[in-house]
């Protein structure tokens, strides 16, 4: 059976991730309840008449796509698969806000269109040619891991392709205040760092991370074993997926060398990641990322960005360490254990595979 | 394609029923679903014809036993999907079952209602009311609806979303992941769809003419269709009848514009090209296509010119059923799928109402009546904004 | 008709988001579309809603865009013809 492995990334998120660098050397801490991307300068990649029509997400899910495709050394990819929680929101924003002042009168068509959910993987195709499948998943936060699974399934059929896969979000002005409404968000003003020391509510993120696929190994030595998502299950369940999940690859709990662990900072729904941590995986080194990336439906795919940076670097940054955490050796396996809402719990294995291919 | 994939069930609400049988039932009769607006208050009202489900937003909770405010894109979908999975006759409980719908609209039916007020002051509005704004959020109340917790996953891909959650669907099944897949999509009508639609100007003030040479416009429509689609092993040892088997798919990105396709619909030539392959069937086979046929000068022209320079001389049956239902957006794939299935369970062809002349760019005449013929493979088409095409072949 | 032309210049700039460019680099005769300044099916809507919402100019047929916004002058002569009183 053909191995899916990682042959390019690219990544904008709260932190910088992209360009040179250590990983995640540079740590940007935050007062607030929203954690906003650290954005490139995208004339790199577009000139004036592509940027003038681009909104925000758009230019970060592109841009991102771009940088993974030339990591990977890819012009076209065969296939264009994007996971988007919310879509287009600050065109969605804009045209409603317009259809509200404006009494349906005299609408410009530039926002409607581009508030549609697949604008991002379409537009991408549009500027590479790419005539190719063409696929956006839109599940709330098994987003980023859908888009996921069906490059798997792709590349498990024909190994010979490159599938470009990833996950976009973004938070506007109007989705933050209306999110904080609900109540979800930390109200004090702490640091984002002290997140998980204080449990007090969640902080607002939003990133782009695209990854190529391939059944054929490249600069990359990672591989992804598998990935699954659990809608409202509950501990019983969890356990019992965890064990299924290893034990297909071969592996036990003592083989993930790092965990990385998507607690949000919201008490109740990271206790049952908490347990199973301490519980299941006592040998693992456990890694938190949403108190750099915030939380958002696609914060899975900022870890998959990370967890492939670890294990090709071999070395667990710091920043990813809650005090007292010390790392462990060079990690072969990483598991990525997402929860989002107490309702949406998933699984990304990733493996080194540095013999193969 | 690894062993077969069989449609075992279907559900559908539409303009023209707010059921299968009902569907039929204005097929047989010619009765088309689109008239004036009446679920909500606009200046388009009298001006703009729409294919309305004819069903409040209180009936259909009622129906449903949910809450008005879950979003009419959730209760439409639930209620087909409920007849799909009826109509299978299968627990779908002891096998497993995933669901994967597609929308355009999501909540964005009750958005709307929010955004006045926030506004005003964005203390104000209903939370209720964005709540189940996203996509995956009218997945999710299906989901909880029919206690479908195993898979769940939504595709939005404009209007060939639904075609893509059926073949999506096939894939799994094959990859031997489910058993059983609940699939499909639903799209509720709402001011922002019609007004978006209207910036465009690619709406008709009347009643919509596909592949007319006379044609202005799409009417937009609205209403969910579903199938349920199974492994060869939960056929057997259910001991339950195929309606239809999935025979191929395809799945491709035109890329050449965000909103047109191009002259010669090379993204929809590609994707039946890609399907009838995966089918093994020749070009001759077709019996019967489900056009996309949206009524827009753009889309025809393109589809038309794709199909024609696709079959050749082997150019099958084919009509848009849009005619009677409007565009459905994101639920077109999953309805028009159900009428595909219909096709073949009913032996029979769909009419292209209000077809009186083809058009010049090509010489394309459909279906003008509801006919009873054999039908062995049906091929439907889905083609989106963003160049998003899928084509899905459905065998006897 | 100068002055006209050089409001719209500058709306079209603002309306269509050509940042990059100042009224002054857009020539009065200069094909707007194709390989002039290369806008589109999408700019040729905006350009509509463009004279509803600043002139009172409605185009009902989006058939007619490519004529009517051949270039400022064009769209300036439009204006001027239809534009009630």
């Amino acid at each position: 059976m053909s191995r899916i492995f990682v042959t390019g990334m690219g990544n904008i998120s709260p932190q910088k991730t992209w360009g040179d660098g250590t990983l995640l050397a540079e740590i940007t801490a935050y007062t607030t309840d929203r954690l906003s991307c650290v954005e490139p300068d995208y004339s790199q990649w577009f000139d004036p008449r592509q940027l003038r029509r681009m909104s925000r997400v758009l230019k970060m899910g592109v841009a991102s796509g771009s940088i993974a495709l030339k990591e990977a050394g890819i012009a076209v990819p065969d296939a264009i698969i994007t996971g988007t929680g919310y879509g287009c929101l600050e065109d969605t924003g804009i045209f409603l806000t317009k259809l509200v002042e404006n009494h349906e009168e005299a609408l410009n068509p530039t926002p409607f269109i581009q508030s549609t959910h697949n604008t991002i993987g379409s537009l991408i195709a549009l500027q590479l040619q790419c005539q190719g499948y063409n696929q956006t998943y839109t599940q709330d936060a098994f987003s980023f891991e859908s888009s996921l699974l069906d490059a798997i399934l792709m590349i498990k059929e024909e190994p010979a392709l490159n599938v470009l896969t990833g996950g976009v979000d973004e938070i506007t002005d109007y989705s933050h205040i209306i999110q904080r409404r609900f109540g979800k968000f930390t109200s004090d003003n702490t640091s984002n760092l002290d997140l998980f020391k204080n449990e007090n509510g969640i902080v607002n993120g939003e990133g782009s991370t695209y990854i190529v696929l391939s059944g054929a190994k490249k600069d990359y030595h990672v591989c992804v074993e598998s990935v699954a998502t659990l809608y409202k299950a509950d501990d019983a369940a969890l356990r019992k997926a965890i064990n299924e999940l290893l034990g297909n690859s071969g592996l036990t709990a003592k083989d993930i060398g790092c965990l990385l662990l998507g607690t949000s900072g919201n008490e109740r729904h990271d206790k049952v990641l908490l347990d199973h941590a301490d519980q299941l995986f006592p040998q693992s080194t456990v890694g938190r990322y949403k108190h750099l990336c915030g939380e958002h439906p696609v914060a899975s795919a900022f870890a998959f960005w990370l967890g492939v940076k670890i294990l090709q670097e071999q070395t667990i940054p710091g920043a990813i360490l809650m005090p007292g955490v010390q790392a462990a050796s060079a990690p072969e396996n990483i598991l990525i254990y997402n929860q989002y809402g107490g309702t949406h719990h998933s699984f990304i294995l990733l493996k080194s595979c540095r013999d193969s291919g | 394609m690894k062993g077969s994939v069989h449609v075992a069930g279907i559900g559908a609400i539409t303009a023209i029923g707010n059921s299968v049988d009902e569907c039929m039932r204005s097929f047989r009769q010619h009765t088309s679903g689109i008239g004036s607006i009446t679920l909500f208050d606009s200046i388009h009202r009298g001006v703009l014809p729409v294919g309305e489900v004819k069903a409040t937003n209180e009936t259909l909770a009622a129906n449903v036993g949910q809450p008005e405010y879950i979003s009419r894109t959730a209760l439409l979908g639930i209620q087909a999907a409920r007849e799909a999975v009826a109509s299978a006759g299968i627990d779908i409980a002891k096998w497993r079952t995933g669901l994967i719908s597609a929308t355009t609209v999501g909540g964005m039916d009750r958005t709307e209602n929010f955004f006045p007020d926030f506004l005003q002051d964005n203390k104000k509005g209903k939370l209720h009311d964005v709540v189940n704004h996203a996509c995956g959020r009218s997945t999710e109340l299906i989901a909880d609806d029919l206690g479908i917790h195993h898979f769940i996953s939504t595709i939005n891909t404009a209007c060939s979303s639904s075609v893509n959650a059926i073949a999506y669907g096939t894939r799994l099944i094959n990859h031997g992941m489910l058993d059983i897949v609940v699939a499909g999509g639903s799209d509720a009508l709402s001011k922002f769809t019609l007004n978006g639609f209207n910036s465009l100007m690619i709406l008709d003030r009347e009643p919509c003419r596909p592949f007319d040479a006379s044609r202005k416009g799409l009417n937009l429509g609205e209403g969910a269709g579903f199938v349920v689609i199974v492994s060869q092993r939960v056929l057997e040892q259910e001991k339950k009848k195929s309606l239809a088997v999935v025979a191929g798919y395809g799945n491709t990105n035109d890329a050449y514009h965000q909103t047109a396709s191009s002259p010669e619909g090379r993204g929809s030539y590609a994707a039946m090209q890609k399907a009838l392959a995966m089918s093994g069937l020749s070009l001759e086979a077709i019996d019967y296509i489900n056009l996309h046929g949206t009524g827009t000068l753009n889309n025809d022209a393109s589809e038309g010119t794709a199909v024609k320079r696709f079959f050749g001389e082997h150019l099958p049956k084919l009509s848009s059923t849009k005619a009677f239902t409007g565009h459905t957006l994101g639920a077109s794939g999953g309805i028009e799928a159900v009428f595909s299935v219909l096709a073949l369970t009913q032996q029979c062809v769909f009419p292209n109402l209000r077809f009186e002349t083809a058009m010049p760019e090509v010489d394309i005449v459909p279906q003008q009546k509801f006919e009873e013929t054999t039908v062995n493979h049906v091929m439907s088409n889905s083609f989106g904004f963003g160049g998003n095409c899928s084509s899905i072949i459905f065998s006897k | 008709m100068e002055q006209l032309m050089s409001d719209l210049k500058k709306q079209i700039i603002e309306a269509l988001n050509l940042k990059h460019l100042k009224p002054e680099n857009i020539g009065d005769d200069q094909p707007l579309f194709g390989d002039g300044l290369g806008l589109d099916s999408i700019d040729a809507l905006e350009l509509i809603v463009l004279l509803q919402q600043s002139y009172k100019v409605k185009i009902d047929n989006p058939q007619d865009g490519p004529q009517i916004f051949r270039s400022v002058k064009t769209i300036a002569e439009y204006i001027r013809a239809h534009q009630t009183a």
